[in-house]
């Protein structure tokens, strides 16, 4: 049983395609790596994915309960306090004790203080907004996360502390998720399977598995899969145009 | 406890801002003062003739009476826009169809002279109250209206796909999420829209002869006593100064907190 299977998915903005003819099917406590270059279409897939933006064709059929996005950009109401922002993922019907107590968690999950819970967003760093997003994401109830690139905002040893969450959070089985990454080392590290999406759309052109479960792996055997997948695999070749052409 | 000592600072700086009002009125009594030394007390009395005017108005009952009458007459236009304005700009903010159809009308309605209206509303209600109120509701309509619909089309719906995610229904979507950002736009025009209702008010008094401040500055015209008049566009002035910083900038200032936040040491309002 698949918590969440694409198939067919087609999308045009103004008449330009910007998908087509994409399947995807995540499994039941998977947690998978979507790639590709800059403006292939990866957070519009995940948009449709999310039931944020309907499809000019092909079918969404997700078996989970609830979801929770967190998005490329924060998205944090400007008029609340990280604390509110964070706290109106979580269902209503809870009491206001659990609801601060999960709060607090998740705040902690994400490495945000609590002094900086009061703040507002305007009042917070780059990265803390981000983080704040990521805590929103996982106080939710959600048995499925979707991620489009949440960590770019942070350095590389917070970077590897919210890796470590995911991994804790949704690359053990207990949850699935669709995380959408640049960074190949990240996507080697958290996720069951790195999945490629065409670079203009049309289609994924491929998917590696990664050894091991998530957590398990160690630096040394990540360094080595990235450098086979980026040195010797023809698949990751346009992820690796892509690095050039940032660098250059 | 936490929050109480923030709202009790939050007076605090309030109140203290009154200063700088302060100071600005005294620069404008200065000037007031000299073209009074140039031109003489006949053509603009003093700015202490006119408190001391305003002053022994105030020792009369029929004076606040007056006051009152036209206060609550331009609220209640106020209000009675506010509401309809509001109601009707959301509606419009959502559906652009019908904000391309109303906007005519609101430039209509923004070109029709004032003075028409109260003809036109003298003749339907006759001289009382109503007249008055309706004045004042149609004068600061359409911008109250302008004001919301602007608000709930410029809303950050990148923030409504957000809370899509999260799986709120549309009604907490549209209570949680677009109305603060509509009211965000809303309240500065709501202090515009208060200062018409009152203008408006005080003009159909004096052209309807409906009695509060306008009849009562029909009465020093015709008595050319221009100290008892600019005592009463000092009162009326002050009424209207009293609802906003009584009433719409303390419930502004409750609601844009975060706003308060954003703003670096003494730049503060
Ligand atoms: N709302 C929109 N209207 C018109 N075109 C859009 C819209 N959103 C995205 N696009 C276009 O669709 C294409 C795919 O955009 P998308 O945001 O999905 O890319 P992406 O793969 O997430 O890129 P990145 O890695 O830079 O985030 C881009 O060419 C973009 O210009
Ligand atoms: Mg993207």
């Amino acid at each position: 049983m698949n918590a969440l299977a694409l198939s067919n998915i087609g999308h045009a903005f103004l008449g330009r395609t910007v998908l087509d003819r994409v399947g995807l099917d995540i499994g039941e406590g998977e947690l998978v790596a979507l790639v590709g270059p800059s403006g292939c279409g990866k957070s519009t897939l995940l948009h449709i994915a999310a039931g944020l933006v309907e499809p000019r064709q092909g079918s969404v059929i997700r078996s989970y309960a609830r979801h929770a996005v967190v998005f490329q950009e924060p998205r944090l109401l400007p008029w609340a306090t990280a604390r509110k922002n964070i706290g109106m993922a979580l269902p209503e019907r809870l009491s206001g004790r659990d609801r601060q107590d999960r709060v607090l968690a998740a705040a902690a999950a994400a490495a945000l203080e609590e002094e900086d819970l009061d703040k507002y967003p305007v009042q917070l760093s780059g990265g803390m907004k981000q983080r704040t997003a990521i805590a929103r994401g996982l106080a939710s109830e959600a048995d499925f996360l979707f991620f489009d690139e949440p960590f770019s905002a942070l350095d590389p040893a917070l970077r590897r502390h919210m890796q470590d969450i995911v991994i804790r959070h949704a690359g053990n089985g207990r949850r699935s998720g669709l995380f959408i990454t640049h960074d190949m080392t990240e996507a080697v590290r958290i996720a069951h399977r790195v999945v490629v999406l065409e670079r203009r759309g049309n289609g994924i052109s491929g998917e590696r598995h990664v050894p091991l479960t998530p957590g398990e792996r160690d630096d040394r055997m990540i360094f080595e899969t990235v450098q086979r997948f980026m040195k010797e695999d023809p698949l990751f070749r346009h992820v690796e145009e892509l690095d050039e052409r940032r660098t250059g | 406890m936490h929050s109480l000592a923030k709202r009790v600072s939050r007076t605090g700086q309030f109140l203290w801002s009154g200063w700088s009002g302060l100071a600005g009125l005294s620069v404008f009594a200065a000037f007031w003062q000299v073209v009074h030394e140039a031109y003489g007390s006949f053509i603009l009395p003093s700015p202490l003739e006119t408190l001391t005017a305003a002053q022994a108005l105030l020792g009369d009952v029929s004076a606040w009476q007056l006051l009152l009458t036209t206060s609550s007459r331009a609220l209640s236009g106020f209000a009675l826009a506010g509401v309809i304005g509001t109601v009707a700009g959301c509606i419009a903010g959502f559906h652009p169809a019908i904000l391309r159809l109303v906007q005519p009308q609101i430039t209509l309605m923004l070109g029709v002279p004032p003075i028409a209206w109260i003809v036109l509303l003298m003749i339907w209600f006759g001289t009382g109250s109503a007249t008055v109120t309706t004045t004042a509701a149609v004068a600061c309509l359409p911008i109250v209206f302008l004001g919301a619909s602007e608000g709930i089309a410029s809303r950050d719906r990148l923030l409504d796909d957000m809370a899509l995610s999260l799986g709120m229904g549309q009604v907490r979507r549209f209570v949680r999420i677009t109305i603060p950002q509509m009211l965000n736009r809303l309240f500065p025009i709501l202090v515009m829209a208060l200062g018409t209702a009152f203008k408006a008010a005080v003009m159909a008094e004096l052209l309807a002869n409906a009695g509060g401040i306008g009849e009562a500055l029909a009465v020093s015209r015709s008595n050319l006593d221009v100290a008892n008049a600019l005592a009463w566009i000092l009162l009326s002035v002050s009424a209207l100064l009293a609802v906003e910083y009584g009433l719409i900038q303390p419930t502004r200032s409750e609601l844009e907190a975060w706003r308060h936040a954003a703003r670096p040491w003494g730049v503060k309002r």
